[in-house]
């Protein structure tokens, strides 16, 4: 046999010798003490991935931004591919994504809210002066509504509000680093229990009350969802407990809707009474869980309900029920109930197809009651003042109470009470001490940036759920925006389509690329009329979701109501 | 049907069946809504968001998308009334807006186009959006999202459909982007190159790169469509040539049973070597010059250092006369012949044939010896049948499924898409494998046991089932034997035991048992971390006793399955290309068979099995086989203890190497024949679901090879048979004759089908995907229960050679890389040898990845670079088999298992050493490399 010595790599291939082997497998690799430091982050929490936004909030709180290395290791701690995170990461709004050779954002972000109510009262001129005013110690971004339009304009420091903002006034909280939310003062679990708070859910709980009875309640007080669709209350209950368990809850506290703060108003106000109308539902629906989404512009809230939830888990007033409190994270689509679903999953907020319905395939595909904030305010009032109270309430063919968020050029905004079906007219003369002085009423939003946008002209409608849609206009959110003759219509209708071109989530095409044109177009020293009557009708009729759907809307009424100003 | 829905569609009431869309109904009614976003393809499902399909329903304040919407009862759908058509048409208009211009589409032809033509869409009203810059940073695709409608397509191709997770839709609104990771290049991102984007995208946004000129626009040239099948792994994936020419231009998957549609990197990209500048056009002749020896190689750029050029008379008068020589001179025996799974199955019966009645001996094998051997020894003994019981695409059934020892999503891709699609839906995957894996992410269970462990932890796992009586009583009494004395044999494998031994807890063994044994379904799927040990053979028994005991085999979603791993390893094993059987696994020394066989092929056969492949070798050096005759197998890169292996393959007085290029054994070879590549011939093949399909020629040849049928045959002609072949559909008719699994199959069917499975029990009727449902194919039907017994590595680490040594492939490199290595895309993505090792072992060493390091073992050493991988556990060395530069194969240990004959591919022991970048290698590490050939061929007999 022959012996033989083999030469080492002496050896030639039939390879082209053209590249050189990558040092890893493909793609990004794990830093193991960017994993280090984010399995520290994340300590015993479950890596779950529908909290994968609960875990993004924890390192940008941490770093200010989101390291790339960071989320590779998170991708990998969670078992989600790289794409997962990164497409969630960058969806929303509040997380700064920061990749290889990219300059991290300042420690402080100023955020200037330039929703229309800010921008009417001076947004603009903040967002020109700030940036040279606060130099390298912040950083200055446009935000959309913050939910405080009654003290525009608006910024907010890290998470703490600037109220009736002026670039010194800014400038000072960036100094002075005044960077976390002011808890304003609220009546606590003690102040509520105190004034018999809970009692009606400890009837329900006890057998004092039937559910039947309080379904039946609901029905009779034609409470309607106040989130802005209007959908009646106990008909909704009805239908999601026809559907077999295990039931979930979903609370929207995703207000968004340019112009509307009236949940911002309760929730700062009186907790509880949210709480116990939610709690109640949850018994009426026989939910397993509920998850609260909170809008991330609201941290104050989110301060208090952390608090107080843990009081009444610890007071056992929960029961059975799981109780989650999830941050949003920037995103007004959010704020629709599927789009909110999908973010509480863990997922970007892409709004559903329709059927099936959220109540029959909700939250982890199972049936869910979703109901926004107010609407759940007024349970216990209603079911310990009986459903003729609520009912017994309204003008001009309106039921019920209603909570209007009013903004703008009016004397006195603020969350207005008053009944169901008051005009808008009514509205600033009876609750809002009239106009500004030197203001002119000229024109106003009934429904927030959605609802589109009437002339003075007709604001003796009332102000009502179904009471506007044949003007091509709806009362949603009843986010009521008070424009004067110093105000355009047409650029407040650019203002209302920019924000739904950053806000639409880019799923459909005609929301996508139907608002981008429209904000091209629309920027136009001459608007083209039938070319943007045919894109929004085209918006209308075929986007997925209600945002594509109304964005129009105020660019239809400037075109019917308002020819003056654009042509 | 009571469940269908009534509905009407255009003034038309129809029924619609529950899970059928408003845009299937109008399709099947000859309405072909305008649809972008959604593709009828399989595994895709409706995204509604293009918007481009909008319909009209009665009574909705806005339209439906209709690719998305169901019918109700009663309800009213109107597809081309003007506000339908309006909204379509703007949805069209908004997107061609966007677009590059026409003359400078990536794909003038592409399904955008096609619609906007269709609907008259050509320009556009609106304001553009801003540019897009190109990504050519892959190899194989051009990404020029300038031409992106956000469709969701690819994300739904590479999320859902191969399941490779690497593309999202990131941002928002109108700066929403495709992104490969984090937005990275593609090429620098986790993609695989599977090129399911590019075959789902309908804009060109996503491209073969192939297909775009350097400026990114569209190629127009009309395009030929050859249908086939891939020739890289046992999954036998149907593709579809795009042929220009004489020229593949790109590659389509096809709706085969086995793919559907999908394809991997190297079925996609990987055909350019048909016309690599190595391709053999010539027969050669070695000279009389050229130096012979373990240690010579041959640039396959200019072979005419050591062969001249030859005709084909010559040539084959040359190599028949040399083989005939050695038979006559020095009898039957002293020849051998070994045939490639990447050939035919007509060519894989010829050749046996060829050898057996040509030759007159049994010594032929092929690499099937080197990957699956044990596996088949085991389900022959214990299920009498060495195929699968059920598909892989049977995981879509399974409540549980396991995969042990394997590595699919590189060495078997688009069957590993169906496990984590299976994963996705929420069936339990559990991994076993001592090395980490892509399919971990997917798996509820990942257990990394220490290598070579594999019957500690099964008979653990089958302890717990017999402990705990989780075993199936009934399907026992009925269909197996041998549980006794399983019972008895398995009484001291408790998990606690064996925790220690394979190093999973003994919960977790548990726990795994648990669900195996008590899901409604549960099937097993395993790759050579089974087969390739010296206790492969026990390895495969204990997988079948555990399906045995628990009754989990035989019915949908049950099974075991090895997984094949070459394109025909399963039909060239069929056709009898192995030493102990004749087609159809009829055995040799068997009177009765043998003398059919002698009737049908009309000559005496030799009586006794012949030497399997690591056997020949040894055969070589104990001077009994002096004449070979190899067909596009590459025994000098693929045989263990390699350096051994070339010093037969030189010590031969007769080589006769038939392939399509001067592979690293032609480069021994007195004779070289230029054969046929996949593309340039008719074939059938059997893939790893027992599915025998059909491969379609759809090149010429290149200069004047020839097709391996005819060399074969003209061979067997030159040594005294009278073959008269007109082509492969006669050889399959032969072979149908004798091999009853092709009953009711036919080349005619097979051609007509494209695929069809066996056993089949008509020429009407499918085959069967599930089998031994009632009974096995023994005497007695029953499955019968070998108990196996704890065997360690042959050889284990020391001080000497501290780690263990693995060895396997690369997604994108096949075998050994004389085909892949010539693929362009294949060879830039994977372009030279590396050594992965654990970031622990790379710190330890005081070298960096990048690295040159030198791997020793007791058989020799190899220099290459490091590559720190996080799958891989610390004391662990892997290394692909597939590069000639640094032939992980000099370093395997042969020992063999002593049943399958299978060499211990998977464990040996070694060392890792750093090397000084400038030091001169060689001599140093002489000694280490050398050893004695006597100790060699002891351990491998």
């Amino acid at each position: 046999m022959s012996k033989h010595v083999l030469k080492v790599g002496k050896f030639k291939h039939p390879g082209s010798g053209r590249r050189r082997a990558a040092h890893h497998p493909k793609g990004r690799q794990v830093e193991p003490r960017a994993l280090a430091e984010v399995r520290a982050l994340l300590g015993e929490r479950p890596r779950r991935s529908d909290l994968l936004i609960e875990h993004l909030h924890l390192i940008q709180d941490k770093y200010a931004c989101l390291a790339a290395a960071h989320l590779t290791a998170l991708a990998q701690e969670m078992r989600l591919a790289l794409a997962e995170v990164y497409e969630v990461a960058t969806f929303y709004a509040h997380f700064d994504v920061v990749r290889e050779g990219d300059t991290p954002p300042p420690k402080i972000t100023v955020r200037v809210c330039d929703s229309l109510s800010c921008e009417m009262l001076g947004a603009a001129k903040l967002l020109k002066d700030l940036p040279a005013k606060v130099g390298k110690h912040a950083r200055v971004v446009r935000a959309p509504c913050m939910g405080r339009c009654d003290t525009a304009p608006v910024a907010e420091v890290g998470h703490c509000h600037v109220d009736h903002a002026t670039v010194e006034s800014v400038h000072q909280a960036v100094r002075g680093k005044q960077v976390h939310p002011e808890i304003p003062p609220y009546a606590d679990y003690d102040a509520y229990i105190a004034a018999g708070g809970y009692s009606v859910l400890r009837a329900c709980r006890g057998g004092q009350r039937r559910i039947e009875d309080v379904i039946a309640t609901m029905e009779h007080s034609g409470l309607r969802g106040l989130g802005g669709a209007g959908f009646p209350t106990g008909r909704k209950w009805r239908i999601v407990r026809g559907y077999a368990g295990p039931r979930m809850m979903a609370v929207n506290a995703d207000e968004g809707e340019p112009g509307t703060f009236k949940d911002r108003y309760y929730l700062e106000r009186e907790p509880h009474r949210f709480l116990e109308g939610m709690l109640i539902a949850a018994w009426a629906v026989d939910v397993q869980a509920i998850y609260i989404y909170l809008r991330d512009e609201y941290p104050a809230i989110r301060e208090i309900l952390l608090k107080e939830i843990s009081r009444i888990k610890a007071a056992g007033l929960a029961g059975e029920t799981e109780i989650h409190l999830r941050r949003g994270a920037g995103a007004y689509i959010c704020g629709e109930e599927s789009a909110m679903i999908e973010s509480i999953e863990g997922k970007r907020g892409l709004p559903r197809h329709r059927p099936p319905y959220v109540a029959e395939v909700g939250l982890f595909g199972r049936p869910t009651l979703e109901q926004n904030v107010e609407t759940l305010y007024w349970i216990p009032q209603i079911l310990t003042q009986g459903p003729e109270w609520f009912a017994g309430q309204g003008r001009h063919g309106g039921k019920g109470l209603r909570s209007y968020s009013v903004s703008g050029r009016v004397k006195n905004p603020g969350v207005k009470l008053a009944p169901a079906g008051i005009t808008a007219r009514e509205l600033i003369e009876e609750f809002c001490d009239g106009m500004q002085d030197g203001h002119t009423f000229k024109a106003y939003l009934p429904g927030g940036a959605s609802g589109g946008i009437l002339p003075a002209s007709m604001a003796d409608l009332a102000l009502e759920f179904g009471m506007l849609e044949k003007h091509g206009c709806f009362v949603g959110s009843h986010a009521v925006v008070i424009l004067s003759d110093q105000d355009n219509t047409k650029t407040a209708a650019l203002n209302l389509m920019r924000f739904f071109e950053d806000e639409s989530c880019g799923q459909c095409t005609p929301c996508r690329v139907g608002t981008e044109k429209a904000v091209k177009l629309m920027a136009r020293p001459k608007w083209d009329e039938p070319l943007l009557a045919e894109l929004s009708q085209a918006m209308t009729d075929a986007s997925i979701c209600g945002l594509g759907q109304a964005a129009s809307n105020p660019l239809r009424c400037v075109l019917k109501h308002f020819r003056e100003d654009w042509s | 049907m009571s469940e269908s829905i009534r509905f009407t569609l255009d003034g038309q009431e129809l029924e619609a069946r529950p899970d059928e869309t408003i845009w299937q109904v109008a399709q099947r009614q000859g309405t072909t809504i305008p649809h972008l976003c959604y593709t009828p393809q399989p595994g895709y499902r409706p995204d509604g968001n293009c918007r481009a399909c909008m319909v009209e329903v009665e009574g909705e304040r806005v339209l439906a998308a209709s690719c998305i919407r169901k019918p109700a009862a009663g309800m009213k759908v109107v597809t081309n009334n003007a506000r339908a058509q309006n909204a379509r048409r703007l949805v069209m208009e908004l997107l061609v807006t966007d677009q590059p211009k026409r003359a400078l589409a990536h794909d003038p032809n592409s399904h955008l186009w096609q619609w906007a033509d269709r609907m008259q869409v050509s320009d556009s009203r609106f304001p553009t959006r801003l540019a897009v810059t190109p990504d050519s940073s892959h190899p194989a695709m051009s990404v020029q999202l300038d031409a992106c409608i956000h469709c969701n397509l690819c994300v739904r191709a590479c999320r859902e459909v191969q399941v490779n997770d690497v593309i999202g839709m990131a941002y928002r609104g109108h700066g929403a982007k495709i992104v490969f990771d984090f937005d990275d290049p593609m090429g620098n991102s986790t993609c695989v190159a599977c090129g399911e984007c590019v075959q789902a995208c309908p804009t060109g946004a996503l491209m073969e790169a192939t297909l775009v000129d350097e400026k990114g626009v569209g190629k127009t040239e009309p395009l030929r469509e050859v249908p086939s099948v891939c020739p890289y792994c046992g999954v036998g994936c149907q593709i579809s040539y795009q042929i220009k020419g004489n020229e593949i231009a790109a590659v389509q998957g096809r709706d085969g049973p086995a793919n559907q549609n999908r394809l991997c990197v190297k079925g996609r990209f990987g055909f350019d070597y048909v016309k690599h500048p190595h391709r053999l056009q010539k027969p050669l002749i070695r000279r009389d010059d050229a130096p012979r020896g373990a240690d010579v190689q041959v640039d396959p750029s200019d072979p005419s250092t050591h062969f001249r050029e030859a005709s084909w008379e010559e040539a084959l008068d040359f190599a028949a006369a040399g083989l005939k020589r050695i038979r006559d001179r020095d009898g039957h025996q002293a020849l051998a012949g070994f045939g490639s799974a990447k050939c035919s199955n007509e060519e894989a019966y010829l050749f046996q044939k060829l050898v057996r009645t040509g030759f007159g001996t049994n010594n032929v094998d092929h690499c099937t010896r080197l990957c699956h051997a044990s596996s088949v020894a085991a389900l022959l003994e214990g299920i009498g049948s060495g195929a699968v019981t059920a598909p892989f695409t049977a995981c879509a059934d399974a409540e549980v499924i396991i995969v042990i020892g394997a590595n699919p999503t590189e060495n078997h891709p688009v069957a590993a898409t169906f496990f984590k699609q299976a994963a996705k839906l929420g069936k339990t995957l559990i991994v076993m494998d001592p090395r980490g894996q892509a399919l971990e992410r997917h798996a509820n269970y990942m257990l990394q046991f220490k290598p070579g462990t594999d019957v500690a932890l099964l008979n653990a796992m089958l302890n717990v089932i017999i402990s705990e009586k989780l075993y199936n009583e009934d399907y026992i009494k009925t269909h197996a034997e041998g549980f006794e004395n399983l019972k008895t044999h398995i009484a001291a494998f408790t998990p606690e035991a064996m925790t220690p031994v394979c190093g999973i807890d003994a919960d977790t063994i548990r726990t795994v048992a648990r669900l195996y044994a008590k899901a409604s379904a549960s099937i097993i799927f395993w790759g050579m971390g089974i087969s390739q040990s010296v206790h492969g053979t026990d390895n495969a028994r204990c997988l079948i006793a555990l399906a045995l005991s628990t009754g989990q085999v035989g019915r949908p979603g049950t099974g075991l399955h090895p997984l094949r791993g070459q394109n025909n390893v399963q039909g060239a094993s069929d056709a009898g290309l192995i030493p102990m059987m004749y087609p159809d696994y009829q055995t040799v020394d068997l009177l009765d068979t043998r003398k059919r066989f002698e009737d049908f092929w009309g000559t005496p056969l030799d009586p006794k099995k012949g030497l399997t492949v690591v056997e020949i070798m040894g055969a070589i050096h104990a001077d009994q086989i002096k004449g070979m005759y190899i067909m596009g197998e590459n025994p000098a890169m693929s045989d263990p203890d390699a350096g051994h292996a070339r010093a037969a393959l030189a010590k031969l007085e007769h080589l006769v190497v038939q392939d399509i290029f001067l592979t690293e054994t032609a480069f021994h070879a007195d004779v070289v024949l230029p054969a046929s590549a996949w593309p340039e011939k008719d074939g059938t093949v059997t893939n790893t679901n027992r599915q025998v399909q059909m491969g379609r020629r759809a090149l010429e040849l290149p200069g004047d090879a020839r097709q391996d049928w005819w060399i074969s045959q003209e061979i067997a002609r030159r040594i005294g048979l009278d073959w008269n072949y007109k082509g492969p559909s006669d050889v399959f008719a032969e072979m149908a004759q004798v091999m009853p699994s092709f009953n009711n199959i036919t080349w005619e069917r097979i051609d007509r089908e494209s695929a069809c499975t066996y056993p089949c029990d008509a020429p009407d009727q499918p085959g069967h995907d599930i089998v031994f449902g009632d009974r096995f194919p023994t005497k007695d039907g029953r499955g019968k229960i070998v108990p196996a017994s704890i065997i360690p590595p042959a050889e284990q680490p020391d001080k000497d050679f501290p780690m263990v040594l693995s060895t396997g492939r690369q997604l994108e490199h096949w075998h050994t890389g004389a085909i892949t290595r010539r693929a362009s895309v294949l060879d830039e993505i994977e372009p030279e040898a590396v050594v992965s090792l654990s970031v622990q072992d790379i710190h330890r060493l005081g070298i960096s990845p990048g690295d040159p390091v030198r791997v020793s073992t007791r058989r020799g050493a190899i220099e290459l670079k490091v590559r720190v991988d996080g799958a891989i556990p610390e004391g662990y060395v892997f290394i692909p088999f597939c590069y000639a530069e640094a032939a992980a194969n000099l370093l395997t240990n042969p020992a063999l298992d002593p049943i399958g004959k299978i060499p211990e591919f998977k464990f040996c022991a070694a060392r890792v050493e750093k090397i000084a970048a400038a030091a001169a290698p060689a001599r140093k590490r002489a000694a280490a490399s050398t050893r004695t050939n006597s100790r060699r061929a002891a351990r491998s007999r």
